[in-house]
């Protein structure tokens, strides 16, 4: 079984994250970058599987050779091969979508396993248009029936699972107020929620092994996908600074405030 | 923790490979997560976290330098860099992991037999056998030579009495690599025992009352008539060479690792003189405080220069001598606990409790103050390397 995740490189949001004053995007001194959380969970949920049922697990990034830095991360994790679509600028994600439906096309995996939202942009767009690209089923945010703190997840069982005759996936999804269970047929699109697993750390001796693994370079160009931007960011601001609190004496002036300050009741 | 970007002011980030940032970045990451909300308790209860070792294991920190044996293979300088990452935590945790990879490990890989190693090293490496090393006695620290322990040779077992005192991992210990001197004879007939746990006659007791490293189980070792096979004798070393090798190998990791307690203090002082409003500023905004953080960032950036040449030297040469390793032990030690102290005061009277980490380094780093050799010993070693003059003993 092949699958195919991606590894966005995003902000680390433990920087401290300021817009620039004019507000046309962010200052980049200073900042960390990392794997996007929710595609770390996609490779962790992609090696899990691919242990299962044997296969080779292939990570797409796009972006500068700084996304090499994400590609190694999740090659230390244990996937197979890299493919980086090298490109400079800003991409809306339907260009995203473009592009990982031409690595696709060429890679040719069974299952498509990506982060339902990258948490710069928190868009949400990205594997829903894949899915319409590519005419494939989709199953949105991915989670486990178990918890977190269980056996099935200290054993690094997949919460995704194969249907008996191999031609279709089990997907447990995280909706408002609970789970719904979904059997999509494959080839298929499956993005991340939170509670789909705890990715594992990459092992030191895997970061070494990450260094000789093939990393594949495109580009949009060599993929014959337009990438001009059909959306364009026109201002980013800060979230208005928090205002100091009060100390307030005793529980009534408390309920007090809260009654006739806060209309919280 | 975030890291402050000042605290690498000089890059020396762009000293390091890509895989070396990683591995780097992966042991933070984990410390940050795993053992970084819990080390205070730990500290206060006086227990080792032995919850980690196993997930230790996994990432490949066991015997990280040592090549076979499932052990990961890698340079010196990552060694170094992941035992930062658990300094940084606690002392405690990396002292583990050096007595387990640079004490234990590394002598059963240079002098043991083929057999010692296929038995032990995958074991330890997967951090499901414990090792410690026994060398100081109670009338022996500085001055190992002179040590009681011995061992009589009795068919083809030694028999092994005496006693060791303040070893790391002992009382968890599954094995102790132990040096005795053989048949009554001096320093040169000494060699390293295997000693397993559950050996008749071999005790460990845990040893109670300390101010520093609370957060590691350090004990006393008795050896009563112990019946140690002679397979279990490292074969291929004799004389003081042996242990003091091992200690050459695991203090230039130690040298190195401290100025991960360092990092802790200076940025946690950093972040707590910013935001503690005294006399209507900030107490970073008064003159003094800025002299100590910048006492603090000089010395940081001076000590992780010197130990990342140190074992760059290393990595480089397969050997660094032991005066490189006695300047850059004392020089580090030494900066990490005045830093520890100078960041305890900084927290005013937070900075006396276990709420913060400065006074948990503080303590932890007088212990390092004085094992791997005092700071007193390295300047004799510095000082004979200068002058030619043994300034040790009588004559
Ligand atoms: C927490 C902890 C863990 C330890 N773990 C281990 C372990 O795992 N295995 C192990 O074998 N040992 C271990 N040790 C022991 C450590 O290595 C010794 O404490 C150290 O070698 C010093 O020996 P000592 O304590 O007997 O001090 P002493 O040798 O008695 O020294 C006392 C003081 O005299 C000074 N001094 C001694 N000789 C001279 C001299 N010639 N000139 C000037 N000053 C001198 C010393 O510098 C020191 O200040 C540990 C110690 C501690 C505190």
């Amino acid at each position: 079984m092949k699958i195919l995740v991606t590894a966005k490189r995003v902000e680390d949001p433990e920087s401290k994250i300021k817009v620039k004053p004019d507000g046309s995007g962010i200052v980049p001194e200073g900042l960390k970058y990392k794997i996007n959380p929710f595609d770390e969970i996609a490779v962790e949920e992609a090696l899990r599987l691919s242990a299962a049922h044997t296969g080779d697990v292939v990570v797409v990034s796009i972006g500068t050779k700084d996304v090499h830095e994400q590609l190694r991360h999740a090659l230390a994790m244990g996937a197979t091969k890299a493919v980086w679509v090298n490109h400079t600028g800003a991409l809306d994600q339907l260009a995203i979508a473009r592009l990982l439906q031409k690595v696709v096309e060429k890679e040719k995996p069974d299952l498509v396993i990506l982060g339902k939202q990258s948490i710069d942009d928190d868009q949400n767009q990205v594997g829903q248009y894949l899915a319409e690209f590519l005419g494939w089923s989709q199953a949105t945010f991915a989670s486990k029936v178990e918890a977190l703190d269980s056996d099935a997840e200290k054993n690094k069982q997949p919460g995704l699972k194969l249907t008996a005759d191999k031609k279709g996936l089990t997907v447990v999804r995280e909706v408002d107020g609970g789970l719904s269970t979904l059997e999509c047929s494959l080839p298929a699109v499956v993005t991340t929620d939170l509670r789909l697993n705890q990715p594992r750390y990459a092992s030191l001796p895997g970061i070494m092994k990450a260094k000789s693994k093939p990393i594949e370079e495109l580009t949009p160009a060599a993929l014959a996908v337009d990438v001009a931007p059909k959306l364009t960011v026109t201002k980013l601001s800060s979230p208005p600074a928090r205002k100091a609190g009060i100390k307030v004496a005793d529980v009534p002036a408390l309920v007090e405030k809260l009654k006739n300050e806060a209309k919280a009741f | 923790m975030s890291r402050a970007a000042i605290t690498d002011l000089y890059r020396i980030d762009d000293l390091l490979s890509p895989d070396e940032r990683q591995i780097r970045d992966t042991v933070a990451s984990f410390v940050d997560r795993e053992y970084l909300p819990h080390v205070g308790k730990h500290f206060r209860d006086g227990t080792f976290p032995t919850a980690l070792v196993p997930k230790l294991a996994e990432l490949g920190v066991f015997g990280a330098a040592l090549k076979g044996y499932g052990c990961a293979g890698l340079s010196n300088v990552a060694y170094g860099l992941i035992l930062q990452e658990l300094e940084r935590a606690d002392s405690g945790l990396r002292s583990f992991a050096s007595v387990q990879s640079s004490l234990c490990m590394y002598p059963i890989h240079a002098y043991g037999s083929e057999a010692q190693k296929e038995r032990w090293l995958p074991g330890m490496a997967a951090g499901k056998l414990i090792g410690c090393f026994g060398l100081t006695e109670p009338d022996f620290g500085s001055d190992p030579g002179g040590m009681r322990t011995v061992a009589r040779k009795d068919g083809d077992h030694y028999v092994l009495n005496g006693s060791k005192l303040w070893i790391t991992n002992g009382s968890i210990a599954d094995v102790a690599v132990v040096w005795a001197k053989v048949d009554g004879g001096a320093a040169d007939s000494i060699q390293g025992f295997l000693v397993e746990k559950g050996m008749p006659g071999f005790t460990a007791k845990e040893i109670k009352g300390k101010f520093s490293l609370r957060a590691s189980y350090t004990s006393e070792l008795s050896f009563s008539d112990v019946r140690v096979p002679a397979a279990n004798v490292l074969p291929k070393v004799k004389g003081l060479k042996g242990p003091l090798s091992c200690l050459n190998h695991a203090r230039a990791g130690i040298a190195f690792a401290v100025m991960g307690a360092a990092v802790a203090c200076f940025e946690g002082a950093r972040d707590y003189a910013l935001s503690r409003v005294q006399f209507g500023k900030p107490i970073a905004g008064f003159q003094l405080t800025q002299e100590k953080l910048a006492d603090m960032l000089q010395e940081i950036v001076k000590g992780q220069l010197l130990g990342l040449r140190l074992l760059r030297l290393k990595d480089e040469h397969g050997k660094v001598s032991p005066e490189q390793v006695s300047l850059c032990k004392r020089n580090n030690v030494k900066v990490a606990l005045d830093i520890a102290r100078v960041a305890r005061g900084i927290y005013g009277a937070n900075g006396v409790t276990d709420e913060y980490p400065p006074v948990r380094h503080m303590l932890n780093l007088e212990s390092v103050y004085t094992y791997e050799g005092t700071h007193e010993v390295h300047t004799l070693i510095l000082g004979k390397a200068i002058t030619g003059l043994d300034a040790f003993g009588a004559v």
